[in-house]
């Protein structure tokens, strides 16, 4: 069971509220793009034993995408923040590397 | 508690009197909540917009964007929209979504235990309290509820889903089946 904070509406609420989006920060590739990096894109996802950052949707309350650092082993949650963005903030970065310091932000 | 010919259906066979209003007028406001916005929408409407989460004067804190004005007496959902459109700059959509919704009242001092079956909020007294505005699901229904008194509360959810969630609430409300967690 994970308790996620919207950062957009302020609510604390277990997942069955919110909606998973998949992975965060990817990168789009479409017009223009080679048949290499649009499979990539569409297709190909990390899948790491450890830090994620996904997507998550506050599918029953503000209804706002945003996104969350948690670890998928521990299912410990790091922080959430807002979707405009195009990499974690460095405070969520900050609090991932004073627990797990082997974690690279880019990886 | 509005007077009995308000509710189009009602059941008193439970712990906590479940009750099926009749049609309420509402609009729905969605515009970035900027304090140009607010000021303008407490021009149009007379009353200030609340704080996150909370419920004043018949204005309910949706999103941050998003505002669900009930219709007061005497005013209509027309003459609203109008008054909004008129007075905001920044680009809003103002709906009447009074068909769109049904809206329930729940009325017992176990009113807040019928919903903490179905809801994954904290309702105990201390943590929702009178002014509280929640959006949040209800077994599978996507719901929004607010204390009117401390035994009784009214829950907002789609009209497409108003006999269901009737029932899902007499249900939830059956004499000697209330958790007593609360």
């Amino acid at each position: 069971m994970l308790l996620l904070t919207c950062p957009y509406c302020g609510v604390m609420a277990e997942e069955t509220e919110f909606h998973g989006g998949g992975e965060a920060h990817l990168t789009r590739h479409s017009d223009g793009s080679s048949d290499d990096a649009f499979t990539a894109y569409l297709f190909e996802r990390k899948n790491p034993k450890g830090i994620v950052l996904e997507r998550w949707r506050h599918v029953y309350g503000c209804g706002k995408w945003f996104h969350a650092a948690r670890c998928a082993v521990t299912l410990e949650i790091f922080g959430t923040y807002s979707a405009q963005t195009f990499e974690p903030p460095a405070e969520i970065i900050a609090k991932i590397k004073a627990k797990r310091p082997e974690w690279e932000a880019k990886s | 508690m509005s007077d009995l010919m308000s509710f189009s259906e009602i059941d008193g066979s439970g712990a906590v009197l479940v009750a099926a209003q009749r049609r309420v007028m509402m609009v729905t406001l969605k515009a970035e909540l900027s304090k140009a916005t607010r000021a303008a929408i407490k021009k149009a409407l007379g009353t200030p917009v609340p704080a996150a989460r909370k419920i004043a004067n018949g204005i309910a804190w949706m999103a941050p964007d998003e505002l669900l004005i009930m219709v007061p007496q005497g005013d209509t959902p027309e003459a609203m929209i109008a008054r909004l459109t008129a007075e905001l700059k920044a680009p809003m959509l103002a709906v009447d979504v009074s068909d769109a919704r049904a809206v329930f009242t729940l009325k017992g001092n176990k009113a807040r235990e019928v919903l903490a079956k179905g809801a994954p909020v904290d309702l105990a007294p201390e943590a929702f309290t009178l002014g509280d505005f929640r959006r949040t699901r209800l077994g599978q229904v996507a719901v929004a509820f607010w204390l009117e008194a401390d035994d009784e509360i009214t829950l907002v959810c789609f009209a497409s889903l108003k006999q269901f969630m009737f029932e899902w609430l007499v249900n939830a409300a059956q004499k000697g089946s209330m958790p007593e967690f609360l």
